[in-house]
């Protein structure tokens, strides 16, 4: 089994756990790098719904959505755990879950230390491969639907 | 970059079922063939895709050659990520301290 490392990320910024939640989660427009979309026309939103299970997608400006992933674990100001399903050719994939953990440490009032964690990207090589060769693959669907012209046709 | 050629060789559909029989460990350009309903030149193009793009290597064994997956592939993906999140959050820890003032 291929295991890939995790990214770890950490930066210290001047501002409240409160703050650096609010604007890590809620104010996420405001700081996604607008070259990282998967969507056609500019971004213009990126909205991570406040609760577990709340869809973490992008709007573009010509109101076309794609979802990015989901919130596994909302624990705020501390701590946020969203499923990033981007597969390895940047396509939504409902079967993929790759995970970003963020922890919001407060070193002190107006200090807060942003831990960030992006685990289990073996899968996007796996599943990506994986679920589509089950599709794709002679004894997936493409033979359950050959079974089903087959039996139609004899009717 | 690197993870760019990741990305495209793994867009084949077919090309992703060579890589996936990899899974099993290494494999000769034969045994893939066995498996899959395509021959054995097109298997073997297919594996000079994924090689070139870091996705899987070879060595002989014996009289024949082996492919297996190299992780330094999916390490390109990898590489890419740490990227991004640390342009991400620069970009993050900017916005935060631009809106400090003020406040």
């Amino acid at each position: 089994m291929i295991k890939i490392a995790p990214v770890r990320k950490q930066v210290t910024v001047s501002a409240s756990q409160e703050r650096a939640f609010a604007l890590f989660t809620e104010g996420m427009s405001r700081w996604w790098p607008a070259t990282h979309s998967t969507l056609k026309s500019p971004l213009k939103q990126y909205v991570v719904e406040p609760h577990v299970g709340g869809r973490w997608y992008a709007v573009a400006e010509d109101g076309s959505t794609g979802q990015t992933g989901y919130v596994i674990e909302w624990q705020p100001p501390q701590r946020l755990v969203l499923a990033w399903q981007l597969s390895g050719d940047w396509q939504f994939d409902p079967e993929l879950v790759t995970e970003v953990e963020v922890r919001f440490v407060a070193e002190a009032a107006n200090t807060t230390r942003v831990e960030l964690e992006h685990r289990n990207l073996q899968r996007m090589g796996d599943k990506a491969a994986q679920v589509r060769s089950m599709v794709d693959a002679p004894g997936g669907w493409t033979a359950v639907l050959e079974s089903f012209r087959n039996c139609a046709a004899k009717i | 970059m690197a993870y760019q050629h990741a990305l495209v060789a793994l867009s084949d559909p077919t090309r992703r079922q060579v890589f996936e029989h990899l899974r099993q460990g290494p494999l000769s350009v034969g045994k893939i063939a066995a498996q899959m309903p395509v021959s054995r030149p097109a298997v073997s193009q297919h594996l000079g895709v994924l090689k070139r793009a870091g996705l899987v290597a070879d060595r002989a064994e014996g009289t024949r050659r082996v492919y297996y997956i190299d992780p330094h592939g999916l390490a390109a993906i990898r590489t890419w990520l740490d990227q991004f999140w640390d342009g991400a959050l620069a970009a993050f820890k900017l916005e935060l301290e631009k809106g400090e003032t003020g406040r």
